[in-house]
């Protein structure tokens, strides 16, 4: 178990800059997820954690010591990765002691350490068998076991649900959840899925091509997103964008989360109904405003459903206004 | 699952493959057929008549002493050929995996040599090793080492095992990268997070998982160097000194063409015959079996 420090880390392949300076402080066994659209650097600044990758500037920290130039078996971390990277030739067993063995553990111990990840992972009547004989979900399991058993101070998850079907990705986020809060490791979670990272983060890093947009709780990211992009990214459905100039005639755009517009018969705006969804709790309906921009609103399945093609009112609290400039920074 | 082409009658499939049957009936099945008739007789030097003798010839060739000194010596220079140039091709081909920039022009590169007809690498190699002109034996002789595999047996052997494994190293070189490549990095990486240095990464996961490219090497290499290195072979030594680079093949030739003892020559062709068909269902009942952990 040990802290982690990220300070002002950057990567460039060649003459390109992937990662543009990143710093965090980890708590001892705080669980940080890095969530953020495919291709902004997620993996890159995970495997740099790991000693995959080198680091093009800054300085990486693991339990207060820098391990920039440290090779990843010296590192004492453990990684999963997105396709379980499971060992194609050996047992799950074997898979799981295969670190231990490295490490010249013991033969008693290596079985006890294994037997008893395999008794928290439900993985006890598979130890014998290859990976290709398992599962998705299984395999997923492997690949947590052989992090555990090495009883690591860093966990590093790069994407390790992606290739779950959509039941099993919700059980298994459960699952990872409660091991982690049970083994207290410091781990770094990378996924792209907004759900994942509001549900297992103690703080998530928002990226955005490169760049920390926001560092934060959960709950404090969603209510306070400090860029048009992560009031944009986090939150399902996304946060509605529009015009400053066609509702108080300011520069800069307005962003309203669907749950906080109500539809009238006036408002603020007025808008197009285009189609509705009922998702049964509730219903999400799409408007079109007169600048032509796309207008999603979440109202409870009780409210009256309105018809296509009528034009409708929207308001909203102006506590729940957020202003971004033009560059996107919150006003 | 296998896709299969289905083809309505009987007649269209034959005819498309009419000319590989042809083709294969006159250049293999005829000429296989008469060595297996020419190995039950002993025909005069002139071929005008023919003595029945059963398997007389294989009885003489295997109590030959000169026959079982050739099939010792092709089993000492097919191990040595196919170690070699497997050896070297699994070396190259872990040092050009790693890199990430230019393994296509290592890759091109290397398989220059796969290009040359052995024949011609033979007279090459026997240029740099000749005696009197040859570079490498200039400069072993500048170093004091006397070469002359025109006497000396083993330096022989040592020319015409280089040789051979010379031009196949490309060949075992592409196959081996592709084997590496197949394996996935992220493997490699948890290996490494593991503990692995390159050594046991090596051992424990690379070579378990290089395994099938490695037996198929193995067996298509050793029906090389059995086979097909007479060109080297021929041009490099002769066969000789005495009969110390007389390999099964070669054997072959020089007793049927040049010592004119045709029923023998056939009666060796037909053993070839037999141990090459022994190694391709091997080959085939292997490979057929992909997977091998
Ligand atoms: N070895 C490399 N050489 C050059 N560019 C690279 C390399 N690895 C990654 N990149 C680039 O760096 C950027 C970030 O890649 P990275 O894999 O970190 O993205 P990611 O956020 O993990 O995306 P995903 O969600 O799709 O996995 C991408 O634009 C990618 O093209
Ligand atoms: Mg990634």
């Amino acid at each position: 178990m040990a802290t982690l420090k990220l300070d002002n880390v950057k990567k460039s392949f060649g003459k390109t800059d992937v990662i543009h300076g990143v710093s965090i402080d980890v708590n001892d066994g705080e669980f940080i997820v890095i969530v953020g659209p495919s291709g902004c650097g997620k993996s890159t600044l995970l495997r740099m954690v790991a000693g995959l990758e080198t680091v093009t500037s800054g300085e990486v920290q693991i339990g207060g010591k820098v391990v920039n130039d440290v090779e990843p078996m010296d590192r004492d971390i453990a990684m999963v990765f997105q396709n379980y990277a499971l060992y194609p030739h050996m047992s799950v067993f074997d898979n799981m002691a295969y670190g231990l063995k490295i490490a010249k553990v013991s033969k008693d111990e290596i079985s006890e350490r294994v037997q008893t990840a395999a008794k928290l992972l439900q993985l006890e009547p598979y130890l014998q068998r290859k990976p290709r004989e398992l599962s998705g979900g299984q395999r997923q399991r492997v690949a947590m076991g052989r992090a555990i058993v090495r009883k690591p101070a860093v966990f590093l998850f790069d994407e390790p649900l992606s290739n779950l079907d959509a039941k099993l990705r919700v059980q298994m986020r459960l699952e990872i959840k409660a091991l982690q809060r049970e083994l207290g490791v410091t781990s770094l979670y990378v996924t792209h899925d907004q759900v994942e990272a509001m549900t297992l983060a103690d703080r998530m890093i928002v990226m955005n091509a490169g760049v920390a947009d926001q560092i934060g709780a959960p709950l404090d990211v969603y209510a306070n997103p400090a860029t048009e992009f992560v009031a944009g990214f986090i939150g399902s459905p996304p946060t509605n964008f529009i015009d400053a100039s066609l509702v108080d005639g300011q520069s800069g755009r307005i962003g309203v989360r669907p749950e906080h517009i109500e539809l009238s018969d006036t408002g603020r705006i007025t808008a197009t109904v285009g189609y509705a969804e009922a998702l049964g709790a509730e219903t999400l309906v799409h408007l079109r405003a007169s600048d032509g921009s796309q207008i999603t609103v979440r109202q409870d399945a009780a409210l009256p459903i309105p018809g296509e093609g009528e034009t409708r009112g929207l308001s909203w609290a102006d506590e729940n206004i957020m202003r971004f400039d033009a560059s996107g920074l919150r006003q | 699952m296998e896709k299969r082409v289905t083809f309505k009658g009987i007649w269209l499939p034959l005819l498309l493959v009419l000319p590989q049957i042809l083709i294969t009936a006159v250049f293999f099945f005829y000429p296989a057929g008469q060595a297996i008739w020419q190995s039950l007789f002993i025909p005069d030097p002139f071929g005008l008549s023919m003595q029945w003798v059963g398997l007389g010839n294989f009885e003489f060739l295997l109590s030959d002493p000169f026959y079982r000194a050739s099939f010792l010596t092709t089993a000492i220079f097919s191990i040595l050929v196919t170690v070699v140039s497997m050896g070297v091709a699994l070396y190259l081909a872990v040092l050009a995996d790693r890199l990430i920039k230019g393994s296509g022009t290592y890759r091109t590169l290397l398989i220059w040599p796969y290009a040359v007809a052995p024949a011609v690498a033979g007279v090459l190699w026997l240029f740099m090793f000749n005696t009197r002109v040859g570079v490498v034996s200039w400069y072993l002789g500048q170093l004091g080492y006397d070469w002359n595999h025109v006497l000396n047996e083993g330096e022989a052997m040592g020319l015409v095992v280089v040789a051979s494994a010379w031009g196949r190293i490309s060949y075992n070189f592409l196959f081996f990268l592709a084997g590496l490549q197949a394996i996935p990095k992220s493997v490699i990486e948890a290996a490494a997070i593991d503990g692995a240095r390159f050594w046991t990464r090596f051992r424990t996961i690379v070579w378990p998982l290089l395994s099938p490219t490695t037996f198929f090497l193995l067996v298509v290499n050793i029906i090389y160097a059995f086979f097909e290195t007479f060109g080297v072979i021929h041009t490099i030594t002769s066969g000789g000194p005495q009969q110390a680079t007389t390999i099964l093949v070669y054997k072959v030739y020089s007793d049927g063409f040049v010592g004119q003892d045709l029923g023998s020559s056939a009666a060796q062709s037909v053993i070839l015959l037999v141990i090459v068909s022994i190694l391709t269902v091997v080959q085939f009942k292997y490979i057929e079996r992909r997977v091998h952990y």
